[in-house]
């Protein structure tokens, strides 16, 4: 039983690692908080639900809800932040600006669903129950597990092993010296917004699956978990991020199984604060004096 | 190969440059000297495109450089070494000096990372290092080393002395003198005229945003007023 909870844990982890990992890494580039990403995440279910509504297969529905969450983060940045990282006080001003977009964004798709719940068509995903060593795993949890670990295995590997990703850590650490070996950051602005949304959208298609329920509310709950897992986790830190939101999954499905149902969000949240006890920046954290040097 | 003409400089309110002319031939090494606040900083950032000025032109091989970007300024072998090093702290010195070759752009191959090795032998003992657990003196040198890898054809220097243990900066104007021998073309920002001047083989001297004297480096050494105004000082000034 113990170990059944684990594995589901580790499940969810994985989805939300995919919120949180995109989250942190544009955190980590820019030091914005894009509150929009909660609404990014909902777009990906949406155009997944309406790919396989339309008669696509699951697999298309995927692809298109990552490039439609990339191409909707790419516009945020330009939109909301490209401007007001111009000012001095672009902090509170992307919070403010991502929130509004947020909300342009939730209310789109409130009017296009009509504030219905959608559901995906009955054996989108074929229900079948894998069994060994007294452990059940659907093909779904499988699905969301491989999604989860392949994708955070790219992301690592593009972030830490190609010349691209340098490019990105460059200007993480200084954009200033970045600009002054002739890397244009707005390029890799664009590149980082668009995989940050990809990320998301790919996880609102899985939870979409999961939950079989899309809704224009679904990316609220999830965006306080980003939250949750980025302090946790250490800000901007992408390693960080990832073990947060396994610990997050874990306790999460620990505390629904073993504990009152209604105290599950309470629950995760004291686990948050009892780590950040011992670790006040954090899991993997840097100081923060120490991560902003060298900025500007 | 670098003239600027009349350029001015407003930023936060503040007259940076007020019409300053300068000019850098291929091969010379020119250095800028002047108190602190007297606008050296400006004029390098203003090349690189890091700030842009409000009047005048700055050309690069008579390619206007004023209203370029950065990184379009950079991609031409226009390349600066900042005042404070500015490494990138969470990546290796390895990766630092990797993305110095970014400035390339598929013009020439650029310099190999071999012989920044054998400039700065240093940066290949700390090669899997984070460039942040550096000392000031090996950051500087990994500063330079990481434009050399962009294959400058013109290097603008700011303050590279700066906060440097004097064994250390003997050591940094060795390498640069290298460069100079090898036929670099240098732009030398300094507080510290004796260095400057010693290197360098014409000088301007700015103060308060104009220059306010110019000429060959060893004829300014020996300028009696140059020698009481700058090179009395301390070097910290």
């Amino acid at each position: 039983m113990l170990l059944q909870q684990l594995l589901n844990g580790v499940v969810v982890g994985g989805v939300y690692a995919l919120f949180a990992v995109g989250f942190n890494l544009v955190f980590g580039v820019q030091r914005l908080l894009n509150l929009a990403h909660g609404a990014v995440f909902m777009t990906g279910a949406f155009v997944a639900y309406y790919t396989v509504r339309a008669g696509g297969p699951l697999i298309l529905g995927f692809v298109a809800a990552a490039v439609a969450s990339g191409v909707l983060a790419m516009i945020i940045e330009v939109v909301c932040f490209r401007r007001l990282r111009k000012s001095g006080d672009a902090e509170f001003g992307a919070i403010i600006s991502s929130m509004g977009a947020g909300m342009v964004i939730m209310t789109f798709w409130q009017w296009v669903s009509q504030t219905q719940v959608l559901r995906f068509p009955f054996d989108t995903v074929p229900v079948v129950i894998y069994r060994f060593w007294g452990l059940r795993v659907s093909l779904l949890q499988l699905m969301m597990a491989a999604a989860a670990i392949a994708i955070v295995l790219v992301m690592a590997w593009f972030i830490y092993r190609t010349a691209f990703g340098r490019q990105v850590r460059a200007v993480t650490d200084s954009e200033r010296a970045s600009m002054l070996v002739g890397i244009n950051p707005n390029r890799i602005y664009n590149l980082t917004y668009f995989i940050s949304g990809a990320l998301a959208g790919a996880a609102g298609v899985l939870v979409g699956l999961a939950f079989n329920n899309i809704n224009f509310t679904m990316g609220e709950p999830y965006l306080m978990f980003g939250f949750a897992i980025i302090i946790l986790g250490g800000l901007g830190s992408i390693p960080g991020a990832l073990m947060a939101s396994l610990i997050f999954g874990m306790v999460q499905t620990l505390s629904i199984a073993y504990l009152p149902s209604g105290l599950t969000t309470a629950f995760i949240f004291s686990a948050m604060f009892l780590i950040l006890l011992v670790r006040p920046n954090g899991l993997m954290g840097r100081e923060e004096a120490g991560s902003l040097r060298g900025r500007r | 190969m670098l003239e600027i003409r009349d350029l001015q400089v407003h930023y936060n309110g503040i007259t940076a440059l007020r019409g300053v002319s300068l000019d850098v031939n291929q091969g010379e090494v020119v250095a800028l000297i002047g108190p602190n606040g007297a606008g050296k900083s400006t004029l390098v950032n203003a090349v690189s495109g890091i700030v842009s000025p409000s009047a005048g032109t700055i050309a690069f091989e008579g390619k206007p450089l004023h209203s370029s970007r950065a990184w379009t300024i950079s991609g031409m072998g226009v390349l600066q070494v900042p005042e404070g090093r500015q490494v990138f702290p969470q990546l290796t010195v390895t990766e630092n000096l990797q993305l110095g070759a970014t400035a390339l752009r598929g013009r020439k191959a650029g310099i190999p990372l071999d012989e920044v090795h054998a400039l700065f032998p240093i940066l290949r003992e700390r090669a899997e290092q984070l460039a942040g657990s550096l000392s000031g003196g090996q950051q500087q040198m990994l500063a330079i080393g990481r434009a050399l890898m962009g294959s400058p054809r013109l290097l603008l220097l700011d303050e590279p002395s700066l906060g440097l243990a004097p064994v250390i900066i003997a050591q940094v104007f060795a390498a640069l003198r290298t460069l100079k021998e090898r036929g670099m073309t240098i732009l030398l920002i300094e507080q510290n005229a004796t260095l400057a001047l010693d290197l360098s083989d014409r000088a301007y001297i700015l103060e308060q945003g104009r220059v306010v004297m110019s000429g060959a480096s060893k004829a300014l050494a020996a300028d009696a007023d140059v020698v009481s105004h700058y090179l009395g000082v301390t070097p910290e000034g």
